[in-house]
Formats: C-alpha cells, sequence, structure tokens
C-alpha cells in the first residue's frame, strides 16, 4: 500500500467516521436519557436523504405527508392520554407541540417543493421536516412502553425500524437518489491528492457539531438537566425536571443529527429508503464501543470505525460488514468486563 | 393561608397487593417541623415517596389547598414540595456545583435567584464550597447527605420532607444535621422529618406521629411523645423509668 492510497484511505475512513459519530452521539444520547436504542434514527437519516433529493428534483417530498400524518396521530394520541388523567389544562399545550409546530416545516415544504429556490431554502425545510420525527416516532411507538425493560426497547426499536423502512418505501418509493453535493469541487492535500470538498465538509460539519454538544452538555442548564436525567432519573425528577420533556429533548437532538447525516452523506452515496439500517447499525458500534454512556469514547470509537470501513473496503470489499461487525464482538467482551468491574462497585457503595 | 399546609387523609400505598401504607391521616402545619418515626419497614420511605409522588397511591390529599393526586412529582417541585430521598438520588457523575445548579432547575430562568440560593446553601455548608468541583460519587457519606439537602435548598422549598437524613452519619454529626434542620424551620420551612434516630427526632421536632406496620399508632406534640412510655419503651430503646 502506497502513502498516497494510505492517506485518501485515511481521509476516506475519516470522513465516514465523521457520519458515525454525529449519529453515534444521537444514540448514546437517546440512550442514555430514555434507554432505547434508537435503531431508527438510520432511517431518519436516510429519510433526509430522500426529502433533500424531492426537494433539489422539485418534487413533493414523501415525509411531509409522514410527518403530516404522524403528527395528527401523535396529537391525538397524546390529547387522549391527557383527557383520561383529567389534564385538559394541558390539551393545548399537546396540540402546539404534537401537531402546530410540526406543521409548519409540512406548509413550508408543500410550498417551495415545485420552485426554485435557494438550496439553503431546501436544506433548512428538510432539517424542519427531519426534526420532529424521533419526537413523533417515540409518541406513538415507545413512550407507551417507557417502563419497559431495556431489552424490550431494544426489540420493540427494531420493530419501529422495519415499520418505519415499509413506510419509507411508500412514502418514497424504491428508488435510489443522490443529492448534488453542498460543495463541489475538490481540495488540493500535499502530495498532489485531491480529496473532494464535500469530504472535507463532513469532517468540518462533525468537528463543529461535536464542539456545539459538548458546550450544550457542559455549560447550559438544558443540558445539564438532560445529563440529570440521565445519571438519576428519580433524582432529576425531585429537581422538577421532567423526564418526558427530557425524552423528547434527546429525541429532537438525536433527529437533528439524523438529519445532517443524511444531507451530508447523499452526494457521496447512493441512498434508498432502506439505507438508513446500515448506518444506524454501523454508527451504534461507535455507541457501543463508548458503552452507550461515554461521548468521547463513542466519537473515538466512530472514527475508528469509518477508517476501518474504508480500509476494508480496500483490501476486501466483500467482507467489509463482516470485519465492521466483527470487531462488535471484541468490544462486547471487553464491555462487559467493564460493566461487571462498574456493578460491583455500585453493589459496595449501596452495602 | 389558613388550614394545614399539607394534608393526608386515609391514604394507603400498595407495592403490587402488599399495602405498606394502610390509612394514613397527617397534617402538616407551616412553619413546623413535623416527624414521622418508626421502625425499619414501617413504611415511612413509602409514605414520604408517595407523598412526594413517586409512587401511586390512594386517598385524599392535599398541599396550599390543593388537590395533590392532579400534581406530578414535578408539578410539586414547581410550587415548592421538595423531597430528600433516602437514596439520596445525586447525580454521582455530575460536579457538586451542577448538583447545586440543578437543585435550581425550576427557577433556572432567575439568574439572581439562583446566584443567591448558592451563596447561602455553600454558607450553610461551606464544605460543598470547597468541594465544588468534585463529583457528587467521589464525596464522603456526611458531604453527601449535605449535598442532597444543599441541592433540595437550591429552590428555597416551602415545604421539605427530609428522609433520614442522618442516615449512616456519626452521633455528632446527627446532632449537627438535626440543629440545621431546625435554623431551616426558623428561616420559614416547613419540614417533615423522618429519622430512624427517634430520640434526636423528637427532640428537634414540634409535631410527632409514630408508624407502625403502615399505621400511624401514636400522634402528639413531639415533647409529649418523647416522654410517653410507649413510645420510650418501643422507640427510645429505654427502660420506662
Ligand atoms: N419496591 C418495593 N417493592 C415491594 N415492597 C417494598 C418496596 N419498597 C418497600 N417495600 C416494603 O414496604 C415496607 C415499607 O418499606 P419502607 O421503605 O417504607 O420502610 P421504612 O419505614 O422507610 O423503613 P426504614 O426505616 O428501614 O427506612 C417494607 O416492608 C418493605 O419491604
Ligand atoms: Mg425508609
Amino acid at each position: 500500500m502506497t502513502w498516497d492510497i494510505m492517506l485518501i484511505l485515511l481521509v476516506d475512513g475519516l470522513s465516514t467516521g465523521a457520519i458515525y459519530l454525529l449519529a453515534g452521539l444521537g444514540f448514546v444520547l437517546v440512550f442514555s436519557v430514555t434507554r432505547v436504542i434508537f435503531i431508527p434514527s438510520g432511517d431518519i437519516a436516510a429519510f433526509a436523504a430522500l426529502t433533500l433529493a424531492a426537494f433539489q428534483s422539485r418534487m413533493i417530498p414523501g415525509s411531509i405527508w409522514l410527518v403530516a400524518g404522524m403528527a395528527v396521530l401523535a396529537c391525538l394520541a397524546e390529547c387522549t392520554t391527557l383527557l383520561r388523567n383529567g389534564a385538559a389544562r394541558q390539551v393545548p399545550r399537546a396540540i402546539f407541540f404534537y401537531a402546530v409546530l410540526p406543521l409548519i416545516p409540512c406548509g413550508v415544504g408543500l410550498a417551495i417543493a415545485s420552485h426554485d429556490v435557494p438550496e439553503a431554502l431546501r436544506i433548512a425545510t428538510t432539517i424542519g421536516l427531519i426534526l420532529p420525527m424521533g419526537v413523533l416516532i417515540d409518541r406513538l411507538t415507545l413512550r407507551p412502553l417507557a417502563d419497559a425493560s431495556t431489552l424490550i426497547l431494544f426489540i420493540v426499536a427494531i420493530a419501529v425500524h422495519f415499520l418505519i423502512a415499509g413506510i419509507g418505501l411508500i412514502a418514497f418509493g424504491p428508488e435510489g437518489v443522490r443529492t448534488t453535493p453542498i460543495l463541489d469541487g475538490m481540495v488540493p492535500l500535499p502530495g498532489d491528492i485531491l480529496i473532494p470538498a464535500q469530504q472535507v465538509l463532513m469532517m468540518v460539519v462533525a468537528l463543529l457539531l461535536s464542539l456545539v454538544f459538548y458546550l450544550f452538555f457542559g455549560r447550559s442548564i438544558t443540558g445539564k438537566a438532560l445529563r440529570a436525567t440521565a445519571s438519576n432519573r428519580v433524582g432529576a425528577r425531585l429537581m422538577g425536571i421532567r423526564p418526558e420533556r427530557a425524552a423528547a429533548a434527546a429525541y429532537l437532538i438525536a433527529s437533528a443529527l439524523a438529519a445532517v447525516v443524511g444531507i451530508l452523506i447523499a452526494p457521496i452515496t447512493t441512498m434508498y429508503y432502506d439505507s438508513g439500517f446500515m448506518i444506524g447499525l454501523k454508527a451504534s458500534v461507535g455507541a457501543i464501543i463508548g458503552g452507550m454512556a461515554s461521548y468521547p469514547i463513542t466519537a473515538i470509537g466512530s472514527v475508528f470505525i469509518g477508517i476501518l470501513e474504508s480500509w476494508a473496503s480496500f483490501v476486501a470489499s466483500d467482507y467489509k460488514e463482516i470485519i465492521i461487525f466483527s470487531v462488535v464482538i471484541p468490544v462486547l467482551i471487553w464491555r462487559s468486563f467493564a460493566v461487571h468491574r462498574d456493578s460491583d462497585e455500585e453493589i459496595e457503595e449501596l452495602a | 393561608m389558613s388550614g394545614p399546609l399539607l394534608e393526608l387523609e386515609d391514604i394507603h400505598v400498595a407495592y403490587g397487593k402488599v399495602e405498606a401504607v394502610r390509612g394514613i391521616n397527617l397534617k402538616l402545619d407551616e412553619g413546623r417541623i413535623t416527624t414521622v418515626i418508626g421502625a425499619n419497614g414501617a413504611g415511612k420511605t413509602t409514605l414520604l415517596s408517595a407523598a412526594a409522588g413517586l409512587l401511586p397511591w390512594r386517598g385524599r390529599a392535599q398541599y396550599q389547598g390543593r388537590d395533590l393526586a392532579r400534581m406530578s412529582a414535578e408539578d410539586r417541585v414547581e410550587r415548592g414540595f421538595c423531597l430528600v430521598p433516602e437514596q439520596r438520588a445525586l447525580f454521582g457523575d455530575m460536579p457538586v456545583l451542577d448538583n447545586l445548579l440543578l437543585g435550581a432547575y425550576v427557577r433556572r430562568r432567575d439568574k439572581t435567584f439562583v446566584r443567591k440560593s448558592l451563596e447561602s446553601v455553600f454558607e450553610q455548608f461551606p464544605r460543598l464550597a470547597e468541594r465544588r468541583a468534585q463529583e457528587a460519587q467521589t464525596l464522603s457519606g456526611g458531604e453527601r447527605q449535605m449535598l442532597a439537602i444543599g441541592r433540595a435548598l437550591m429552590s428555597q422549598p416551602r415545604l421539605l420532607l427530609l428522609d433520614e437524613p442522618s442516615l449512616g452519619l456519626a452521633p455528632t454529626i446527627v446532632r449537627d444535621v438535626l440543629t440545621r434542620v431546625r435554623g431551616l424551620r426558623d428561616q420559614g420551612v416547613s419540614i417533615l422529618l423522618v429519622e430512624q434516630n427517634a430520640r434526636a427526632a423528637l427532640d428537634v421536632a414540634d409535631h410527632a406521629y409514630v408508624m407502625d406496620t403502615g399505621e400511624f399508632v401514636l400522634e402528639g406534640p413531639a415533647s409529649d411523645l418523647a416522654t410517653d412510655p410507649r413510645v420510650i419503651a418501643t422507640y427510645l430503646g429505654g427502660s420506662s423509668d
């Protein structure tokens, strides 16, 4: 392997790793707040890509109907629950958050779909449409099971993926899409190597968003409230932090990250309605390396998976998935030792 | 406000089929320390958790004249009803300072309020000020206790439920903690205190209830109960002379 090839593979790996990093942060966030391994976030990323592609070809994206439908159903579900619990006063608020807010980007999307609008507006509308997806999916499928075991939640999350992907087929059709890159052209590296500007963009965006993520959780009281919910749910409730709202915030952030993932990846990979599963699964490997708890280790793990993937697709393209997922096994073994040690400490602490 | 701050009537709490609290009636007056004493497993923690909205319960309950059945745990906190649970429920992987700031979560928009609260908590617990950057899970048992109480005080509650604030502390520190509890009352906080250490609790409280297997068996001014032969025999571990 020459130096040039190694460098290209490295850049390729880093930009793929950047994608897994963004998705991985979402996984860890949602899991730590809700104990759900949110597999459908991969589908949400794919839907972001398909939505932007539809806008670029002047079509109405299926996600508009999807979001509108879920918003109406979620709003009905929420209002029914509220009325049943005798909390009629909260109904207007529920209608606003579950129906009105998600319908705004739907309206914008309908308005701009057939027009020649700036790319930035298309991207913004796409993100706006994707943002409520996590919250709505949660409200409709996972929230009623909030007290179930992690295993049940995981199984349901997988079932939800298949459901969502099925709906994706109806909403977007079976065709694969590629979007036009946000940044065109090539960036020269020392040694006469050219790398696509889009890959540079992926790395820069991942870095910037990681920084925002870090500041949000380290500095803002809302970020701290989310960490508190993850750290001790009862303690958080006793401080007046509502777990449902913390969960909604986590899903919102995870959807935003998934939207960015989908938009960044669509120019370099052909995306289908069901392409999200693989992205989600590989990103979850990074999150598993981070024990579904540590953001920094997840970041390192995701970048590692990205580099491993690009190297594997070069040396043994047919086996790249096998190689990537084989990593999970030693990681899980190592993790299970770590977890055992942790829980021993916990038991000692309680005694 | 007229009437008691907190009023519980015929409260039942069950874990599955087993009733741990059976028909409790309690009135808690504003500006006083009310204590519930009782043996291990009497149902004290269960009663406090239910009152704080963490467990489902049956019966009638009012706080500030409002029906508690319609208030979530978080609604209660917003109205100044705070529980320091037996397990402390600290945010172990977060520093002391963040734990305290989150204590004022319901008042987070009022920056001056949060700053003043923090100053006053640090004044009352200088140890917490020294250790503000330390992770909560690395604090000593006593420091953790202080943090749990300090965190609850951050929102300047009206009613504070304390579940065994002296748990696991050395006898001299127990006195210290209970003196602080009295100090809180003098600042106008109403307190419902659950204590294993019945003698100390009766010393510091104004009014007391004695709980046995899910029911209140005795009630009265704390000073009366402290000299009641039945209480002395069962809970003060002494020969009733
Ligand atoms: N989660 C639970 N599930 C089933 N039973 C429980 C549960 N929690 C408590 N109990 C039972 O309810 C009864 C009352 O428990 P509780 O914790 O309220 O007692 P307590 O008065 O606080 O005791 P202590 O002084 O030891 O703290 C006990 O018999 C206990 O075993
Ligand atoms: Mg107890």
